[in-house]
This record gives C-alpha cells, sequence and structure tokens, in this order.
C-alpha cells in the first residue's frame, strides 16, 4: 500500500478512535448535556402573513435591524425587510402591515442576494451580474449608489456592516470587503477551493464566516484578511451558515440534508440535525433569538424546526407551494419569515 | 478534532483547537517554544501541583533550573503572573487555554518515547490531546444550554410575549414600549442588560443610562471614548483622519479635557500609529479601555442604586388578549396601565390615527 493510502486509512482509522474515546471516557455528548433542559415545545407555528407581490421566484430576503424603529413607528410602519425575486425587483415591505414601500427594480433580473444595512438607508441586490449593487432609500427617487464591480463569479451573497462597508461572497471562491465611498475591495479572502455560497457575520463584527462548496465552512478575521478556522464535516455544498447568537458557535445548512452546529473554540462539530426521512437539501436557515430553534428550508418545500440543544426535529413549516429559498429571523426575534419559489413570502409565529 | 488535508510530502499535520483571541499556542504562529517558555510552563504546573510533576517533566525542571538558573526568579514570577491572570477568566475559557498549552507542549516537548512520525510512519500515540479536548468540549457544551435558558425568557417564538405579539393580536403596543424613546422600559429589557456588557451597550437606553452612573463616578470620558473609537471603526473612510485627530485632542493629548487612563504601554504604540491614521489604529486604546469599563465600572452599575431602582419601576406589561375578530385589521387597543398613560399620549398621539389612512398598496392576507 502506498503511503497515501496508509494515511487515508489511518484518517478513518482515527475518526472510528475519536467516537470511542468519547464514549470511553464517559462524558457527556450534547444531548445529555442538555438531556436537564425542559424539551423545546412542540412548535406549532401559523402563518401570520402571506406577502404577495412578487411574480417570480424568490431567492433572498433579509430584515431590517430596529434601529430606527421609533421615528418609523411613529408613522406607523413596522418591521422592514427587503425581498428580491428573479422577476427583476427588490421589494421592500413594511411586513406587519404587508405593504409595499417600496420597489427596486434591478438591472439585471438573476438576482441571488439582498442585505438590508443596519442603518436602513441602503439596500444591495447581487446575482449572475457578478456584480453587487447598492441602493440609497432615502433619496426621494432610490438611487444606485454603486456597482460593486470585481469578482469574476455570481454574487452569492452579501452583508453590510455599516453604511461604508459591506461584505460579499462569490461564486470565484473569494469573499471580499469592500468600501463603499471608493467602490474597491479593501480585503479579498481566498482560500476556499469552491464557489462561496453564503456569509454570517459575527455579532461584534470582527469576524465572519463563510460556506462554500467545498463543504468547508470557513471563520475569517475581517482585520487581517486570514483564514482562521475551516470547519470539515459536510459532505456536499453548503448553501447556508449563520452565527450562534452567543458567537461562540456557528449553524451550517448543506445539500447533504443536514445542518450540523460547529464549536468555534472546540474548532469541531458538535451536533448534527437529520433525519433518515430527509432526503432535500438545506437551502436556508435562521436561528430563533435565544439560539434555541433553528428555522431550516429545504428543497421539498417545507421549513424543518430544529431544537438546537436536543438535535431533535420539533415543528414544521409547511404552506408553501415550491422550494423555500430563505429564511430570516428579525433582531426582536417575533416571528419567522420564509421565501419561497411559489414567489411568496410568509411571516410565521 | 479536525484533521487537515495531506500536504505534499504525505506528512499528516494536526489542527489544533483555538481561541481566536490568543493564538499563542497555534502551531502555524510558529511561536517559537523557548527553553523560557517551557521552563515558564513547567513552573506552573510545578506551582499548582505542589511538586508532583510527572518523572521525565522533573528532569527537564531540575536541568532546566541548572541551566537557566541566572534568571530562575524571573521564570517563577512570571509562572505565578500566570497563574493569577487566569484565575481570573471564566472556567470554560480557562480549560481551553490550558488543553491548548497543554497539547502545545506535547509536541514541542514531547515524552520520552513518543515516536516520530516520518521514522516510524503512522502509528503514534496521541490519545492523551484528545481525551483533553473532549473534556473541553463538555464544558462548552453546557455553556449553550446556559445561554439558551438565560434567553428564553426573551425569545417570543419561545416564550411569547408580553402584552402581546404584534403579528398574532395586530397590537403594535410591544413595538412602542420598547421604542428608544420610551420612559419606562420593561423589566426584561433591564435585566437583559445584566447578562454581558455588550448587551448593556447595544441597547441605546442602557448606555445612557450606564453613561449618567459613569459621570457621578467621574468616568464618562471611557464610555464617550469607546464610542468615539466605534465611530472612526465604522464610519467613512474619508472623515478618518479627521476623527483620529478629535480623538487625540479629546482623549489622548496630555491634559485633555476628557482625558482617558490607558497604560503607558498602549498608549506609546498608538500615538506612534496616529501619524498615520487608519480605521483600525485606535483598537488597542479601545480594546483596553472596554476592558476598564467590563471588569470594573460595569460590575459596579449592576449594584448600583441607580440600576436597582431602575429595574424596580421597570413594567411588566399586561397580557392584552387576541382579537376575537383575526380579520379585521384596526388597530386593538387594550387600556393602557397608568403609569403608561402619559408616554403614550405624548409621543404616539398622531402615529395611532394614521394608519387608519395609510393607503394599501399591497395585498396582505391572512389566516
Amino acid at each position: 500500500m502506498g503511503e497515501m493510502e496508509q494515511m487515508k486509512k489511518e484518517a478513518e482509522a482515527l475518526k472510528t478512535q475519536i467516537e470511542a474515546a468519547r464514549k470511553a471516557v464517559g462524558d457527556t455528548d450534547m444531548a445529555s448535556a442538555a438531556s436537564g433542559v425542559a424539551p423545546a415545545p412542540r412548535v406549532q407555528l401559523k402563518t401570520r402573513r402571506t406577502l404577495k407581490g412578487h411574480l417570480a421566484k424568490i431567492y433572498a430576503m433579509h430584515w431590517s435591524t430596529d434601529n430606527n424603529l421609533s421615528s418609523l413607528s411613529s408613522i406607523g410602519v413596522f418591521r422592514l425587510m427587503v425581498s428580491a425575486s428573479q422577476d427583476g425587483k427588490l421589494l421592500i415591505w413594511d411586513s406587519h402591515s404587508g405593504n409595499k414601500v417600496n420597489a427596486v427594480p434591478l438591472k439585471s433580473s438573476w438576482v441571488m442576494t439582498c442585505a438590508y444595512a443596519p442603518s436602513g438607508n441602503l439596500v444591495a441586490s447581487g446575482g449572475l451580474d457578478n456584480m453587487c449593487t447598492v441602493y440609497n432609500l432615502k433619496t426621494p427617487v432610490i438611487k444606485t449608489v454603486k456597482e460593486l464591480d470585481a469578482h469574476t463569479g455570481y454574487l452569492s451573497c452579501a452583508r453590510f456592516l455599516s453604511d461604508t462597508e459591506i461584505l460579499t461572497s462569490s461564486g470565484d471562491t473569494t469573499c471580499a470587503l469592500w468600501d463603499l465611498e471608493t467602490g474597491k475591495q479593501k480585503t479579498v479572502f481566498l482560500n476556499h477551493v469552491g464557489d462561496c455560497m453564503c456569509l454570517s457575520l459575527s455579532p461584534d463584527m470582527n469576524t465572519f464566516v463563510s460556506g462554500a462548496c467545498d463543504s468547508l465552512a470557513k471563520l475569517w478575521d475581517i482585520r487581517d484578511g486570514q483564514c482562521k478556522q475551516t470547519f470539515q464535516g459536510h459532505t456536499s455544498d453548503i448553501n447556508a451558515i449563520s452565527f450562534y447568537p452567543s458567537a461562540n458557535a456557528i449553524i451550517t445548512g448543506s445539500d447533504d440534508c443536514t445542518c450540523k452546529m460547529y464549536d468555534l473554540r472546540a474548532d469541531q462539530e458538535v451536533i448534527s440535525y437529520q433525519d433518515a426521512a430527509l432526503n432535500s437539501g438545506v437551502t436556508s436557515l435562521a436561528l430563533s433569538m435565544s439560539g434555541r430553534l433553528i428555522f431550516a428550508g429545504y428543497d421539498d418545500f417545507n421549513c424543518n424546526i430544529w431544537d438546537s440543544l436536543k438535535g431533535e426535529k420539533v415543528g414544521v413549516l409547511s404552506g408553501h407551494d415550491n422550494r423555500v429559498s430563505c429564511t430570516g429571523v428579525p433582531e426582536d426575534g417575533m416571528c419567522v419569515c420564509t421565501g419561497s419559489w411559489d414567489s411568496f413570502l410568509k411571516i410565521w409565529n | 478534532m479536525t484533521i487537515n488535508t495531506l500536504s505534499q510530502d504525505g506528512v499528516q499535520r494536526q489542527q489544533m483547537p483555538c481561541l481566536t483571541k490568543t493564538p499563542y499556542y497555534w502551531m502555524s504562529t510558529r511561536w517559537p517554544a523557548s527553553e523560557l517558555d517551557y521552563a515558564i510552563y513547567l513552573a506552573k504546573k510545578n506551582i499548582r501541583k505542589q511538586g508532583e510533576l510527572i518523572e521525565y517533566e522533573k528532569e527537564c525542571y531540575n536541568a532546566l533550573h541548572k541551566r537557566i538558573n541566572h534568571t530562575w526568579d524571573f521564570v517563577v514570577m512570571q509562572a505565578r503572573e500566570q497563574l493569577r491572570a487566569s484565575k481570573q477568566r471564566r472556567k470554560a475559557d480557562r480549560i481551553v487555554l490550558e488543553c491548548q498549552e497543554q497539547a502545545y507542549w506535547l509536541v514541542n516537548r514531547p515524552p520520552p518515547g513518543t515516536l516520530e512520525n516520518i521514522d516510524y510512519g503512522p502509528e503514534r500515540r496521541t490519545m492523551n490531546t484528545r481525551v483533553q479536548l473532549i473534556r473541553m468540549l463538555n464544558s462548552t457544551k453546557k455553556s449553550y444550554v446556559k445561554y439558551c435558558e438565560q434567553y428564553q425568557p426573551h425569545d417570543p417564538i419561545m416564550q411569547g410575549c408580553l402584552p402581546s405579539n404584534p403579528w398574532i393580536t395586530d397590537d403594535i403596543m410591544f413595538w412602542n414600549m420598547h421604542s428608544e424613546t420610551v420612559a419606562v422600559p420593561t423589566k426584561l429589557r433591564v435585566e437583559r442588560w445584566s447578562f454581558s456588557f455588550m448587551e448593556l451597550l447595544n441597547d441605546s437606553m442602557g448606555r445612557k443610562e450606564f453613561l449618567t452612573y459613569l459621570e457621578k463616578e467621574f468616568s464618562a470620558e471611557n464610555l464617550c471614548f469607546w464610542q468615539a473609537c466605534e465611530d472612526v471603526r465604522h464610519g467613512e473612510t474619508s472623515k478618518i483622519p479627521e476623527k483620529v485627530d478629535e480623538v487625540y485632542k479629546q482623549f489622548l493629548a496630555p491634559g485633555a479635557s476628557r482625558w482617558v487612563n490607558i497604560d503607558s504601554k498602549t498608549m506609546e504604540k498608538t500615538l506612534e500609529g496616529l501619524k498615520r491614521p487608519h480605521r483600525f489604529v485606535l483598537d488597542d486604546a479601545q480594546m483596553h479601555i472596554y476592558f476598564l469599563m467590563k471588569k470594573d465600572s460595569y460590575p459596579r452599575y449592576l449594584k448600583s442604586e441607580l440600576y436597582k431602582n431602575l429595574l424596580a419601576r421597570a413594567i411588566v406589561p399586561q397580557e392584552t388578549k387576541k382579537s376575537v375578530f383575526p380579520f379585521m385589521r384596526r388597530q386593538r387597543h387594550s387600556s393602557p396601565s397608568p403609569a403608561l398613560a402619559t408616554q403614550i399620549g405624548e409621543d404616539d398621539g398622531k402615529g395611532k390615527n394614521s394608519n387608519s389612512v395609510k393607503s394599501n398598496s399591497g395585498t396582505a392576507s391572512r389566516l
């Protein structure tokens, strides 16, 4: 046997040894560590709103933050969010009333992501045009502020850090931090070997994680542009990723039909959310405010709800007539929104 | 335990666990494993275990003691310092760091008899490290349980919310009660400030209250400095030089009106960096002040009369019943409690009435 073969065999043997060692040490696994916790109640969420207005598949949605709550509440607007659809439009919704506050026509209809700036002043979109376009919502007529054009692959995800910086992930396997004043890339994050599909900013905005088609999730330091940690475990493209609210862990969702939680300090997978009956890939995920519940959207038109501590499925959101492409929980944790290829957005709680 | 892909020379490299903010024991940084460091590590272990080191470590310890006897005082002093500092950390962090340190020294000063990978092939003894890792893993798992339990009352999907979830009852009172300008906050909101320093800082009302407290303690400049640094970090690039200059004039210059107390080393480094200002030039100073507030002012604030009084005054909203006819979109107002009556009258007189004349340009259906 060549040395390569031997090494591979050892890798497999070590994996089994680790499992055996865990049992031998007799320490608790996550489920038993959580056994003292009361089980999450059987979660039955109902659709409270169905937002109709898009004419084609919805690919992305993003909630606005609470920052402008008081100024908006005095005019009766609550809970803004942006959604992107391949009918070539970004729609800004006042989701509580169901009114459309704004509609932004896109130059390219092949949109894959959208983002709301924390200040509420800007939104961004991007897709197969390889560009990230940023729009100002506060001018009398919505204007394009910048077209960020440097990626050589499709734009899969974008997130604002502030009104002056935005992070993007792209099909060209890189992520980039842009300066919105100059429109240039400040830092390029190189390490993935497959298309980057998703990213999530840490609450303190010093780091972010990205998931890619190479089935790896990576943690990056925004300041120095280096990949600090890599998380293995998935066997297919990672489509969705999110920081746990305590910022000590990340949750990923993949085409291999599982979601996984990785602990950042232990640098490894802690728990895997899977079910033999589920054989469609995860497209998106969002966490409830305490982190206890994971809302994961799947290709089989449903959104499954997982208990993050016990690893069990505790509910399902069914109602869409096509794949659930995006999910999001607003900052106050009041509800969960799902967007689907059936062109509707549903708000549940 | 992650096992990296094989590199060109066929050598399997172990990936060490890490705390992203303390890279001392990462293999990738190639921190040179000096005699001095090893001596300090053994001295720490010696102190902790009161002389009961394992055989080969005892031998190494004695050998080092002979070799670098001239700096032995320094070694012992450093060891004591580090032990004292580690006691200040949270248990989970301490365990993680100890595991990292142990693993680091296992690799750099392997016990006698450890097989060299290249010489002897894949058969190796490396179980010790993994057992340590598993123990560390359990303390981190418990931290998740703790976090979820602490935040559960604040998670509307898990536990509902008072007075009611606006999505279910169409009553927007919850949002009104949590706005930035409300006179009396809710109990849950004030309690949340005690979860962590960041929770307090993230809430604008929390920041205001904390500032009031700091003013009484004559250390308000710390929070102002921290906020000014945040503004530099997240603001426009073109404004950075002028903002940094302002910060210097107000907070860092000798004799500045709101001079902040930073240790001399950090101050020196910051002043040097100010010659070529960039977005992160104030990071070290900001971090120093942040930890100062977190370790000192913040715990005292939570014990202060100011905080306790606010918590006592904070309201627990009464539950409003779900609207009987769900298809009515008109806002339902439960009669507000007397404590709220004046405040709502003031800032929402206009808001609520305007809802009924909203132009409805979209469709929204509800079950």
